[in-house]
């Protein structure tokens, strides 16, 4: 077992783990945030997203250990008061979820998207998001929701292919 | 003004997006504390018989509670194949295989530990002794394979007519007659969540079963005869559930199997199964072979029709075994072709077993026709446009009874395909194909259509009513529930049915919340699929409303010592006034502190709904490496009166892709010895953003008389109108260098290859 | 899936890394993003005693140039290579073999050192850095020795490390302007290469066409004789031996390495 510290969704935590413990199996069974899902055995599907260090991982993929030290960001986490981050609204305004398996680690990976190229297009989007599997929505309404919310992030910005922050 | 035909948002959202759904692995429940983990071991050869199985070594592992095999649970019944009366009764299966296995993924044991990581590595030490033997694989099996089945004495599991049944006088007197055999080939259905199951035993003696499905009641049924209870003793709960598609109807010899270990061991047991299992384990769809013929005039004229079907059934016949029943139904889709005949027969493979797939039987038949159309187009060398408009039913107000007995209820397929042909800017795409072909472009351009009619909301059979019920309550807040049959996974009937009860009844859609899934609740109930939801469940929503509203109106008239013809309802305020005199006036939610108001009812359908529709697909094709992109999908699908367009779309969209993607990457492949070659998302091609463009989509309302509400189906739309529309552009984009038919998946190495075999009979260099 | 049980050390300093390393010996598997090994090992594919984690040592990350060579720490995620101004200058081609790996989640995640460790023939990185005509630095217990990526990847997922050694720096020589070719033919976008090519400066390296990336030497010699890119396209299959598998035989795969060849060398930026 071996001790790891870690902040969680802003929070402080400590644990005991076993060395093999997945991040996500950590913070679905260990935390209790379980809005992060395992959807598949090969880094494929990216329902598990989360951030790391405030970029995009796939926690499935992510020892625990190997999170000491850092910070997690979770779908629970952008929602601490319950309001919806900007993101996630737009995925609500645009019909960006059906099933919703894949919606919170889709999410994540469309905010650390955005925190890199806050003006994609949407090309951009689509090849932002190639590590995240749907299987409802076509990904339309996806892009849609991810282009809306860079204009609702950003409402002064300008979309330009290659451009990026 | 109506909150009906509006994009109101959904409801259900907030939650996903914040903490997420509460699927069957996240439940939370006292009844599972201290549950223990279920492991299955599965067969790793196609076909073998067993020999025997050693689980001591399993016994001593780390956290290991148990390890059962088949002979374990041999007391219980011989699972009897799918619609016992049309299929081979001797083609059983066991809860765990026992003298043989047949199919790779095959569940053979069980080791039950008490951490889920401990159930992984236990696994691995189960030791089965099996004697492999010969695999069956194909659709047309030699009269020497082995049988699957001895005691069946066949492989073939089911028949609708045969050879002898055809008239070999059908294409007589036809100028041009085309004829081909071609694959619809086995596809996953892959949802998002994989199946899963939590099971607890009360003291009582009864089962309650969480269990992602597509139909509770449905669910409890076939669970109860899996473990031979009466459906009295079992209460299944429906958690959120990651998408079905078809594969999550009904209960699997999985979720059996952890009810039967929650009570040999009396304690909770849970499963979640990993992509693995579930890409080799849940049912597939499709798997059709097609012989196809047609005939007709050389200037279009379509005379005469054949469809001779051979379903791979897997190893074990379910529903997928007599889909062939629905293909056949829908063999000459929305064409007027005045002699056509089918025939279908079901064999069965050392393969996973097959079930149904979003369109289930009918997307094989619209498969099977638009090919034919394109064929038929290219031997006589008219536009596939114009050929499909020749042949066209014309537009029908009566419904429109087929030779293959399906009734059509209202439809205007020329109407459709127009509208496609204008949204997509037909003339020019063809002009411009022909600039890329004159300029010998390495990119060649494909424009696929596919004009198609499908069946949803059917019943139990084609004459019997599709019936589904629902119950409205008004409470003294007044806020509503609304208890309904079907049972949504993504389809936001929570929102849909909201709209329902809100537009009768006056009171906020956040005001009214929605039940689904539990048997103790809502003990009958149809489900979700078939694209049945809103046209049987939502027209029952509507029902109970206006029914509680004549409840509600006799008590006003009480209340208010008033004539019930004097009453009026406002909507506004969700209150019954008197005519005239709106200060003497009583909300429902007084009424409903009163005495309680709510209202069951059972909506019944005179029949299943036919909606149509025409997909273009545009494709471009790089003729030297014989990869396809697709570039544009322009859709008209016509499923009536539309409720909730937001919801619609998004349907449209979810299955245009999946429709799409079987046409150019998505198969299962087995190799020779029957191994799944595409058993992790890393091989089997589930498409990402960057495969698809957005989807333009055009719009036509034609409402069916069969529901109030004019509506009729939209989930299944995509996958059926889709995959032949990219198929024949694929094929189109080519076809000026000679191809004819490219099976499915048409994947650059099969669009290559057809080139090369193009070139090569033309004796041209021109790949 | 999950791995199988294993014991876990972060490592304090790179040298900690090698004592570790000279410890646990064949037992041991080096852990830095994690995105080669741990998808090997929740398969069961590969199962170490021993994981020793390299990932937080800040000494092996990071860009820097010197007057003739990019050198690239075996840390660095593929995301930052990509990302970096100065690779993206000095070694463009190397910059977008980054940029094309995996996801942007598996860019965030992924190093260099690991994917160039983990040696698969079909990969990005590999490939580039065949092309590239870089070396990798491997540190043992003896020091440093420096071998070319022609002598680095010998077989299938295998390269001349040895068991006591790691991969501490990549080093490509700065070709500032120098045009480039790249070509990756996916079934999707975030697949490996069905067949991948990267040209540059005469030299061209094939993906997925053998055991291990390999040069397309007749190719390289027929541009050096003079033939045009056509011609020398025409040879860029041959010396190989491409697998088999549910994407490509070895005709079509023969046939992509000539055509992704001749866009490679056509279309160079």
């Amino acid at each position: 077992m071996t001790r790891i510290e870690l902040t969680v969704n802003g929070e402080q935590r400590s644990a005991e783990v076993e060395p093999r413990l997945l991040l996500v199996h950590y913070l679905r069974e260990t935390c209790g945030l379980r809005a992060a899902n395992v959807g598949c055995d090969t880094t494929s599907c990216g329902a598990c997203t989360v951030l790391l260090n405030d970029v995009s991982v796939k926690s499935c993929t992510v020892l625990a250990v190997q999170a000491a030290g850092m910070s997690v960001t979770t779908a629970e986490g952008l929602a601490p008061d319950g309001e919806l981050h900007p993101v996630a609204a737009a995925f609500r305004q645009n019909h960006g979820l059906q099933c919703g398996f894949c919606t919170p680690g889709m999410v994540m990976a469309a905010v650390s998207l955005l925190a890199e190229n806050p003006h994609p297009t949407e090309e951009e989007v689509r090849e932002g998001l190639e590590g995240n599997f749907c299987r409802c929505t076509g990904y339309h309404n996806i892009v849609a929701s991810v282009l809306d919310a860079a204009d609702v992030l950003d409402p002064g910005g300008t979309r330009a292919a290659g451009v990026s922050a | 003004m109506s909150i009906l035909g509006t994009r109101v948002l959904r409801t259900e959202d907030p939650r996903f997006l914040t903490t997420g759904g509460v699927y069957t692995e996240d439940v939370v429940d006292d009844r599972l504390a201290g549950a223990c983990h279920v492991f299955f071991v599965r067969s790793p050869l196609a076909h073998a018989r067993i020999n025997g199985i050693d689980v001591s070594a399993t016994l001593s592992a780390p956290g290991v509670i148990a390890a059962y095999s088949g002979a374990d649970l041999a007391d219980l019944p011989a699972i009897p194949p799918m619609m016992s009366g049309l299929i081979n009764a001797e083609m059983t299966r066991r809860l765990l295989a026992i003298d043989k296995v047949r199919y790779v993924g095959e569940p053979v044991a069980v080791v039950v530990t008490e951490h889920p990581y401990q159930g992984e590595d236990a696994i691995e030490l189960v030791a089965i002794d099996y004697d492999p033997m010969p695999p069956v694989l194909g659709f047309e099996l030699p009269a020497d394979a082995p049988l699957l089945f001895e005691a069946a004495g066949t492989n073939v599991a089911g028949e609708l007519g045969n050879e002898s049944s055809l008239q070999p006088d059908l294409f007589d007197g036809c100028e041009v007659v085309v004829s081909r055999t071609i694959v619809n080939q086995r596809v996953a259905p892959a949802p998002m969540e994989t199946r899963a199951a939590a099971a607890a035993w009360s003291t009582d003696g009864r089962l309650t079963a969480w269990i992602p499905n597509q139909g509770a009641q449905g669910t409890r049924a076939e669970l109860a005869e899996l473990l031979g209870l009466d459906q009295s003793q079992v209460r299944v709960i429906t958690p959120d559930v990651g998408g079905a598609f078809g594969a999550k109807f009904g209960a699997d010899p999985e979720h059996a199997v952890v009810a039967w270990v929650a009570r040999r061991l009396g304690r909770p047991a849970r499963w979640t199964e990993t992509r693995y299992e579930n890409l080799i384990s849940m049912t597939h769809g499709r798997g059709q072979q097609h012989t196809i013929t047609i005939g007709g005039s050389r200037d279009g004229d379509v005379r005469a029709y054949r469809l001779q079907i051979i379903q791979d059934a897997g190893s074990y016949p379910r529903i997928g075994a007599i889909l062939p029943y629905l293909t056949i139904m829908m063999t000459t889709g929305p064409y007027d072709i005045p002699r056509a005949e089918a025939i279908a027969k079901s064999v069965v493979t050392t393969t996973t077993p097959v079930g149904a797939y979003r369109g289930a039987g009918r997307p094989e038949a619209t498969a099977a026709i638009e090919r034919a159309m394109d064929l038929f187009a290219a031997e006589i060398g008219v536009d596939p446009a114009q050929v499909r408009r020749k042949n066209l039913l014309p537009a029908f107000a009566q419904p429109h009874r087929t030779a293959f007995g399906a009734l059509y209820d209202t439809g205007d397929y020329v109407a459709g395909l127009d509208k496609a042909l204008e949204a997509a800017g037909y003339a020019q795409l063809r002009k411009e194909q022909a600039d890329r072909r004159a300029s010998r472009d390495v990119r060649q351009l494909g424009i696929g259509l596919s004009s198609y009619v499908e069946i949803t909301g059917m019943g139990d059979g084609p004459e019997s009513p599709p019936t589904e019920n629902a119950s409205v309550e008004v409470h003294p807040d007044g806020t509503a529930t609304i208890l309904t049959g079907t049972s949504p996974h993504g389809q936001g009937h929570a929102t849909a049915w909201a709209m329902l009860a809100s537009d009768e009844l006056g009171i906020p859609v956040e005001k009214i919340t929605l039940k689904w899934g539990d048997t103790d609740l809502i003990p009958e109930g149809g489900g979700t699929g078939g694209s049945r939801s809103l046209q049987q469940g939502g027209a029952a929503v509507q029902q109970a409303s206006r029914e509680l509203l004549e409840v509600a109106r006799e008590r006003a008239a009480a209340s208010l010592e008033a004539n019930q013809a004097d009453l009026v309802f406002d909507r506004t305020r969700s209150a019954f006034a008197v005519a005239g005199d709106p200060e003497a006036s009583v909300p429902l939610s007084d009424l409903a502190a009163a005495e309680r108001l709510v209202v069951r009812t059972v909506f019944s359908a005179p029949g299943a709904t036919f909606p149509f529709g025409t997909h273009v697909a545009v494709v471009e094709v790089d003729t030297e490496t014989g990869k396809p992109t697709l570039l544009r999908m322009i859709t008209v699908d016509d499923a009536g009166v539309v409720l909730n367009p937001l919801l619609a779309e998004g349907q449209r969209h979810g299955g245009i892709a999946q429709g799409a993607a079987q046409a150019f990457v998505e198969e299962v492949v087995y190799d020779a010895d029957g191994n799944p070659l595409t058993a992790s998302f890393a091989d089997y091609p589930f498409l990402s953003a960057t495969e698809v463009p957005s989807f333009e989509l055009a719009e036509m309302q034609t409402p069916t008389t069969y529901n109030p509400l004019g509506v009729k189906g939209i989930g299944e739309a995509g996958t059926i109108g889709a995959t032949p529309a990219v198929q024949n552009a694929v094929i189109d984009a080519v076809a000026h260098l000679g191809v004819r038919h490219i099976d499915m998946p048409a994947t650059s190495r099969r669009v290559w290859q057809a080139l090369r075999e193009a070139a090569a009979l033309s004796g041209s260099e021109d790949t | 899936m999950i791995p199988a049980p294993f014991d876990y050390v972060a490592a304090q300093s790179p040298e900690h890394a090698l004592e570790l390393l000279a410890e646990h010996g064949d037992d041991a598997k080096l852990l830095a993003g994690g995105h080669s090994l741990l998808p090997m090992m929740k398969l069961r594919l590969a199962t170490p005693a021993v994981l020793i984690d390299i990932g937080r040592l800040s000494e092996l990350a990071g860009i820097t140039a010197d007057d003739g060579e990019l050198v690239i720490g075996a840390t660095t995620r593929h995301a930052d290579l990509a990302a970096a101004e100065l690779a993206r200058s000095q070694a463009p081609l190397l910059a977008h073999a980054a940029a094309l790996v995996g996801d942007p989640q598996i860019r965030h995640r992924g190093t260099i050192g690991g994917s160039l460790s983990h040696a698969d023939p079909a990969a990005d990185l590999p490939m580039a850095l065949l092309a590239l005509g870089g070396r990798v630095e491997l540190t043992g217990p003896d020091g440093v020795r420096t071998v070319s990526a022609d002598d680095f990847f010998v077989g299938f997922f295998e390269t001349v490390l040895r068991p006591q050694e790691m991969l501490t720096a990549v080093r490509v020589a700065r070709k500032p302007g120098v045009p480039w070719g790249y070509q990756k033919f996916v079934r999707r976008a975030n697949d490996w290469a069905i067949v991948g090519v990267a040209a540059v400066d005469g030299r061209v390296a094939l993906a997925n066409m053998g055991s291990r990336p390999l040069r397309a030497t007749a190719a390289e010699q027929a541009m050096a004789d003079g033939a045009s890119a056509a011609e020398a396209a025409e040879l860029a299959a041959e010396g190989t031996s491409p697998g088999e598998d549910i994407h490509a035989d070895r005709e079509y795969r023969a046939h992509l390495a000539r055509v992704l060849t001749r866009r490679a060398l056509e279309h160079q930026r």
